[in-house]
């Protein structure tokens, strides 16, 4: 909200500067958010004393005047009749912007020089006097800037309202603020509305058919209107508040809003059909063109203001076209009620008509200032237009709006919240200062009845806020709260995300954040198939853009997206990750199930040497990566599959991950399509695994593993076997002897090629023996050894290469 | 013999010292103590000295043989040792070529702001928790006070999947979900995303935030005040200036907004702070009485008080980051710089 401080002092006597005031505002609530200054519409405009008037020789109209600014004196030709030696003008000097935009230049009228332009307050818009030159107090020092002589500049606060605090909507409502916070006298508005000789109650009738949705409609009638524009004085103040001047009518009932927080409207009473208003909910489909020009077709629940026939406005949110006062009204019904604030913020939200009337209604207005405001505005009215008040009002008040009553309070209730120890008539003084009545009943125990607008206020506990707050914050001491000690809840798998995050950054990866939502074509892109239930989207009703309405349900196309954006700033050597949740769709009115997933990325080249040659990343690097992280947290219960793939993936290149045979998630190329469909250029690869399964395998505790003191026996041996062969699968076989002597078996080479015939590969493994108690012996070792080759040759089929004899002699033998 | 024997010492000595090579050194060795050396030959004449003279004799045979050999030892040293020097200006490289860094990656700038507070408050005795992103109306609105068509609804816009499904447009929910769970005392932490229909230079529609809620018997405002003074000074540094103003959340009551003396200008005023010397930073409160009837928590028998904080803001003070939409552009020119 915007507040003038100048027209804030209507209300109350300020004494403090801009800063300080809005330093008092901001620590008692009522956040200031910025403090501007208001300059009027023109400049260059300064005060002069006129020297001599005479006569234009050639014009009867205009005479010559000879002014000064004190320090130079100026001759100005000016065709206005009211002004002599020895008046104090405005003059608006060669190069001042007068409203308009208008920029005074020299010139030179029927012959005669003209070095600036004396003005109305018209002309200035500081008034609306137009027949004459604007006469200025004699006591001003010519040569002053007339916005400092005549004090027309404002600072205005522009105020953050919380929802809770409805009773600042208002220029009084802030005035009540700084009274209370300053300790001065509020000063409301008087008014005295003069009546006529009609009787408004035989003229018109209010019939409220929804009494729960309108509690209270109280209407006044000004007859014999003039409708013309508002005082500069009005313009002003609507200007600083935001509002656009539109006529005085409308004008008055904007004012009289900003001033008390009572919305009101104003009818054309000639397009009020039946002379009467009768307030009911909106039926099925109905039509109505607001005040903005639009039609719209209404719910059966929006309440209606109606003549006898049609409706005429949108309760409590917008006029309506029918009705509006125009320049020729001049019999009008003037309408201030209370409407239920439910009903109008759903309306206001359905119709998306966020008015400032509205606005006002939904946080609850004062059910008791209705008729204030309808006197204060009908008043204006007929002053400002020329208008007369017809005798008394009509205040059709079916349902008293309940009001918050004799809340109980209690002292100690008060000092343990706060942690404070303030006495009894401390928080008297605080309750009072704000316009509550608090009863002492005895035994540190109070009631308090909050003033009608304070709608906010219901429970003890918001009295507790009002003396915490008035009380000041700063006065409050700091103390720390006493640990009491609990057993702390843990979730494992944020462990397991810190451990992962340090080793992962720790081998070259950076950690990205993607958003949760990506586009709906991400499961084209991905190639995702119909079946696949990451396809079935939690969707976004309302997203800012197509491209953020689904929730993801893989971490993957996030992955790519951020590395389509960095390979276009140039850095396609990527190496990411990123921690993060899925939602995948459990169906209407279930919350998705969310998991936890790790993904990442790597792409491009890494250096091979010092000197920045760089080779092509492969299936094996992110392989590793995945597998350093089983590695570090000490599993062993994993293996991968080739025989299960994902749709976005190079089916040759890329496997599942298992744990305890439980899929965990998968490591992969990334498909040519997809990478075609995202506009990338060089292959990715990724991984993605679930951390929730992940975190419910973790291995608990280690058990030190004696080291053997003798040396191990190694034997070589290459097996020939078709190229589609998987190395798992040979290794499952040499270890399916569950030989205790054979302590390790590694690859320690791979080859295909000339010397192989075509489709075979030869795949070289390295048997390590090694027992507890003893030194091997070859004839042990050579058992053991064939015994096991041999069998692995006979399941596999697979031919034997060549076979080596190694023994390594250990350190540990000296 | 004896005159023979000082001869030959004097002449062993003589041919050492003007020796360079190490071959040259093993030379002379073997012409005098080899098995046909000189002083060998010598001492096998000890039959020729009469037997008064013989111990005499074959001490000073040994003495000098010791004493050549001593001197054949350590012109073996000198030439080692030069022979290793010869050897290390060789191997001389060039030391200030790069070394084989592994190149580590970085955690993302707001996540270790996360860390980070998350280890100030574990050192206060907070267990983190967590709840679901996709939330209940329920949870993200009306148990925390915030009923449907309030205007409280309008402090925050809300991403909708269903009528009574949102985005969590804050963690607070979590807070709701742990207390119906558990008994207090309640002493916990729930960081995570939050979305909210936003976007420009200072929003973004999804953002981190960190919640608190601390629920005991007898906690005050004043204690609010101390905790979270505490906290920000470690985050900040202890010069840190900071107030507590009034404020309003549907779920707290009373509810205070904390700012801290602007970092980048210290208070004088900048663009940073919009010119009034302070930073919002964390939003307050005693838990309102009606949030701990809506999870069975008697509100005269337990007080308590939430707080939260956006993560984002904290890492561009901290960093000096204007525009908050980097930290998702995901740009790793910008990662690599935390």
């Amino acid at each position: 909200m915007l507040v003038s401080i100048k027209w804030l002092k209507d209300y109350v006597d300020i004494d403090l500067t801009a800063v300080e005031l809005a330093d008092k505002l901001t620590m008692a609530g009522l956040e200031v958010d910025e403090i501007r200054n208001i300059k009027p519409t023109f400049s260059g405009v300064v005060v002069a004393k006129i020297i001599s008037v005479k006569n234009h020789p050639s014009a009867d109209k205009l005479s010559l005047c000879e002014v000064t600014d004190g320090s130079q004196s100026y001759p100005v030709v000016c065709g206005a009749k009211n002004i002599k030696a020895g008046d104090m003008v405005p003059l608006a000097k060669v190069g001042a912007t007068i409203p308009g935009g208008y920029i005074i230049k020299s010139s030179v009228l029927r012959g005669e020089k003209s070095a600036g332009m004396l003005c109305s307050e018209a002309e200035l818009e500081i008034g609306d006097d137009k027949s004459g030159i604007m006469q200025l107090p004699q006591n001003l020092q010519p040569g002053l800037p007339l916005e400092q002589a005549l004090d027309l500049d404002d600072t205005v606060l522009d105020v953050g309202i919380t929802p809770n605090r409805a009773d600042c909507l208002s220029m009084i409502g802030i005035a009540r603020e700084v009274a209370a916070l300053t300790g001065k006298k509020l000063k409301m508005p008087v008014y005295n509305v003069r009546e006529a000789a009609e009787d408004i109650r035989k003229t018109t009738s209010i019939k409220i058919i929804d009494a729960d949705l309108c509690p209270r409609y109280t209407v006044r009638m000004i007859k014999n209107v003039k409708i013309g524009p508002s005082p500069a004085w009005m313009k002003r103040r609507l200007d600083a508040a935001g509002l656009r001047a539109i006529n005085n009518v409308v004008d008055i009932t904007n004012f009289v809003m900003l001033e008390t927080g009572q919305p009101l409207h104003a009818f054309d009473f000639r397009f009020l059909e039946e002379g009467r208003i009768v307030v009911r909910k909106s039926k099925f489909n109905e039509e109505f063109i607001s005040l903005d020009g639009k039609s719209r077709k209404l719910d059966g629940d929006t309440l209606l203001i109606c003549d006898g026939v049609k409706p005429v406005a949108i309760a409590g949110i917008m006029g309506g076209l029918n009705s509006e006062v125009k320049e020729d009204t001049q019999l009008i019904l003037l309408e201030s009620a209370y409407f239920n604030p439910t009903s109008i913020r759903r309306s206001a939200r359905k119709l998306a008509m966020p008015t400032d009337a509205a606005f006002r209604f939904e946080r609850g207005i004062d059910p008791e200032g209705v008729l204030i405001a309808l006197n204060r505005a009908a008043q204006l009215i007929a002053e400002l237009s020329g208008g007369s008040v017809y005798k008394n009002y009509i205040d059709e008040y079916p349902r008293k709006v309940p009001s918050a009553k004799d809340i109980p309070l209690r002292l100690n209730r008060i000092n343990e919240t706060i942690g404070t120890a303030i006495k009894g008539k401390d928080i008297i003084k605080i309750l009072k200062s704000i316009g509550m009545n608090a009863i002492d009943v005895g035994k540190d125990k109070y009631l308090v009845t909050p003033p009608t607008y304070r709608v906010d206020i219901t429970r003890e506990i918001d009295l507790i806020e009002e003396v915490a707050r008035l009380y000041g914050y700063d006065k409050v001491p700091a103390k720390l709260p006493t640990i009491s000690v609990t057993e702390m809840v843990e979730i494992p798998r944020l462990a397991l995300e810190e451990r992962i995050r340090l080793l992962l950054t720790g081998t070259g990866y950076s950690e990205v954040v993607n958003y949760s939502f990506i586009t709906p074509s991400s499961a084209d892109h991905l190639r995702l198939e119909e079946r696949d239930k990451r396809r079935c989207f939690v969707h976004i009703k309302n997203p800012l853009v197509e491209d953020q309405s689904v929730m993801r349900t893989t971490m993957v196309y996030g992955l790519l997206d951020t590395l389509k954006k960095n390979v276009n700033n140039g850095c396609s050597d990527l190496s990411i990750f990123e921690i993060g949740r899925i939602f995948l769709n459990c169906g209407q009115g279930k919350l998705p199930e969310e998991s936890n997933m790790l993904a990442g990325l790597l792409s491009g080249a890494v250096s091979k040497d010092l000197w920045g040659s760089k080779v092509a990343v492969d299936f094996y690097d992110i392989k590793g990566c995945a597998e350093n992280i089983f590695l570090d947290l000490k599993l062993n219960n994993f293996h991968y599959s080739s025989v299960d793939t994902q749709s976005f993936l190079h089916s040759g290149k890329s496997c599942g991950i298992y744990l305890d045979n439980i899929n965990i998630g998968y490591i992969g190329a990334v498909h040519p399509n997809v990478l075609e469909n995202m506009d990338l250029k060089d292959c990715a690869y990724i991984f993605e695994m679930n951390l929730d399964i992940l975190a419910n395998h973790l291995q608990h505790g280690i058990t030190y593993k004696e080291i053997s003191k003798f040396p191990a026996v190694m034997r070589d041996v290459a097996f020939v076997v078709p190229a589609s062969i998987e190395t798992d699968y040979m290794l499952k076989i040499v270890l399916s002897h569950n030989e205790d002597l054979l302590e390790n078996v590694g690859i320690f080479d791979i080859y295909a090629g000339s010397s192989l015939p075509e489709g075979e590969k030869s795949l070289g493994l390295r048997f390590s023996y090694r027992a507890w108690d003893r030194t091997l012996t070859d004839i042990e070792v050579n058992n053991i050894h064939e015994k096991i080759v041999r069998n692995t040759v006979q399941k596999t089929g697979a031919k034997i290469r060549g076979e080596q004899l190694y023994e390594v002699k250990t350190e540990e033998k000296k | 013999m004896s005159g023979e024997l000082q001869q030959l010492e004097k002449d062993a000595l003589a041919e050492l010292a003007a020796v360079t090579t190490e071959e040259q050194i093993l030379a002379v060795r073997t012409k005098y103590l080899g098995r046909k050396g000189l002083l060998t030959g010598l001492l096998r004449n000890i039959a020729q000295v009469p037997d008064a003279e013989k111990p005499l004799f074959g001490k000073r045979c040994n003495e000098v043989k010791n004493s050549v050999n001593c001197k054949i030892e350590d012109a073996l040293k000198v030439q080692l040792t030069r022979k290793r020097e010869d050897l290390l200006l060789k191997e001389k490289i060039d030391v200030t070529l790069p070394g084989r860094v592994v190149k580590c990656g970085r955690i993302h700038p707001v996540i270790q702001v996360r860390r980070e507070i998350c280890a100030i408050f574990a050192s206060f005795g907070f267990s983190i928790v967590e709840g679901p992103e996709v939330e209940l109306d329920y949870y993200n609105f009306e148990a925390l006070n915030i009923p449907k068509d309030h205007p409280a609804r309008d402090m925050q816009d809300t991403f909708y999947i269903e009528e009574n499904i949102v985005l969590r447009t804050h963690t607070s929910p979590v807070q709701v979900r742990i207390m119906e769970k558990m008994k207090p005392p309640v002493r916990i932490l729930s960081p995570g995303r939050v979305y909210r229909p936003d976007s420009d230079v200072s929003h973004t529609p999804m953002f981190h935030q960190i919640e608190g809620l601390l629920v005991e018997k007898g906690v005050s405002f004043a204690d609010l005040k101390g905790m979270l003074t505490a906290f920000l000074k470690k985050v900040f540094g202890r010069e840190t200036t900071l107030r507590f103003r009034p404020s309003f959340f549907p779920f707290t009551e009373p509810s205070a907004e904390v700012d801290i003396r602007c970092v980048m200008c210290n208070g004088r005023g900048c663009r940073v702070c919009g010119q009034s010397g302070w930073l919002e930073i964390l939003g307050s409160g005693m838990v309102d009485p009606a949030v701990f009837q809506n999870v069975g928590y008697d509100p005269e028998e337990y007080t308590g008080f939430a707080f939260g904080l956006g993560l984002e803001r904290i890492a561009m003070l901290k960093y000096g980051i204007s525009d908050i939409r980097l930290f998702f552009e995901n740009d790793i020119r910008f990662l690599r710089q935390f």
